[in-house]
């Protein structure tokens, strides 16, 4: 009988997935094409930001989105009511998008011909978190409602987002939201990171993502 | 259920290695997993022991060894561990800032194996 060795290995487990990950980026910045990955829960508004993103920058920007989720096209339907190009992904019961998935979707776009697709991850705050889908940017929301502790309960997903938007926030005076306690727990995880206060209600805010998004699209595609 | 492509790919981490090292038998794999990263022990078993039937990692053993959360102080660069679930009451122990960059805590890699 044989003796029992040890071999090292020393290899990342999602190594696949993030070199397809950073393939598609470089990918992305020959075809001048940015790629925003939105997470959030489910119901803190993903689809309702996309739509107000749209309403604000569509005339500066080609953009088309790319949606996924387990098993519904209503999302892509609301997308591409307003005339944007909408690419609907059904993960089939996954719960969270890998790069892989995000080139498969990609390639329903003519890339060439967008400056911005915005991909809308499937509503999670733990899962997508630990996939890196070969966008250039993280963004999530957190909507009033959820609670301020979230960033608590999900670190790692605040730890990798680049931006943060604050959703829903028409609604911070029926409830006990703590905005600057909810801040300092995310700059503890991610000092980095830009936080917004929207609300695609009212409207609040949208203005300053949309230049925050549309600064970022710039600088990537030159 | 991430915990399945994970899994998977874990598996074909280890047979890769065990081909490039002439083994036929995979014993245990030992993983390193940053406190800040899901992954449970008991669900990932349960997971590999479904998808490694009839390969030569059939019955091995996952370890998973936490890397803890290491914060460095962003302003007397002091590194210290914590517990990620008490984030709340966190400042340097030295010089009382609050803002931090991540040391580790965020690790997701096989370590090595062991296989004959």
């Amino acid at each position: 009988m044989s003796e029992i060795q040890l071999i090292e290995i020393k290899e990342e487990i999602l190594s696949d997935n993030k070199n397809l990950a950073d393939e598609l980026r470089k990918k992305l910045k020959e075809e001048k094409t940015f790629v925003l990955n939105l997470m959030s829960s489910p119901g803190a508004g993903k689809t309702s930001l996309i739509l107000s993103t749209i309403a604000k920058i569509a005339g500066a920007l080609r953009i088309g989105v790319l949606e996924a989720d387990i098993d519904s096209i209503v999302d892509s339907e609301k997308v591409a009511s307003t005339g944007i190009q909408a690419v609907q992904l059904r993960t089939g019961g996954f719960c969270h998008l890998d790069a892989p998935m995000v080139i498969k979707g990609l390639d329903a776009f003519d890339l060439k011909a967008l400056d911005l697709v915005i991909i809308e991850n499937v509503g999670n705050l733990v899962c997508p978190a630990e996939f890196d889908t070969g966008a250039v940017k993280n963004a999530m929301i957190l909507s009033v409602p959820e609670g301020d502790d979230k960033p608590l309960k999900y670190p790692l997903m605040f730890s990798i987002c680049d931006v943060l938007l604050v959703n829903k926030i028409d609604y911070l005076s029926l409830s006990d939201f703590d905005m600057n306690e909810m801040k300092e727990r995310v700059i503890k995880l991610n000092p980095d990171i830009t936080i917004i206060e929207v609300s695609c209600k009212t409207g609040e805010g949208i203005e300053q993502w949309s230049s925050w998004l549309a600064r970022e699209v710039k600088e990537f595609i030159g | 259920m991430h915990e399945l492509p994970v899994t998977q790919s874990i598996l074909d981490i280890a047979l890769k290695h065990a081909q490039m090292n002439n083994v036929t038998k995979i014993h245990a794999i030992n993983l390193a997993i940053g406190e800040m990263s899901d992954l449970e022990n008991e669900w990932i078993q349960r997971y590999f022991d479904y998808l490694s039937k009839n390969t030569i990692a059939q019955g091995a053993k996952l370890n998973i060894e936490r890397v803890p959360v290491v914060l460095r102080c962003e302003l007397c660069s002091h590194t210290f561990e914590v517990d990620i679930k008490k984030m709340e009451d966190i400042c340097c122990p030295q010089c009382d800032e609050k803002k931090f960059a991540l040391v580790s805590g965020r690790e997701y890699y096989i370590k090595d194996m062991e296989a004959e």
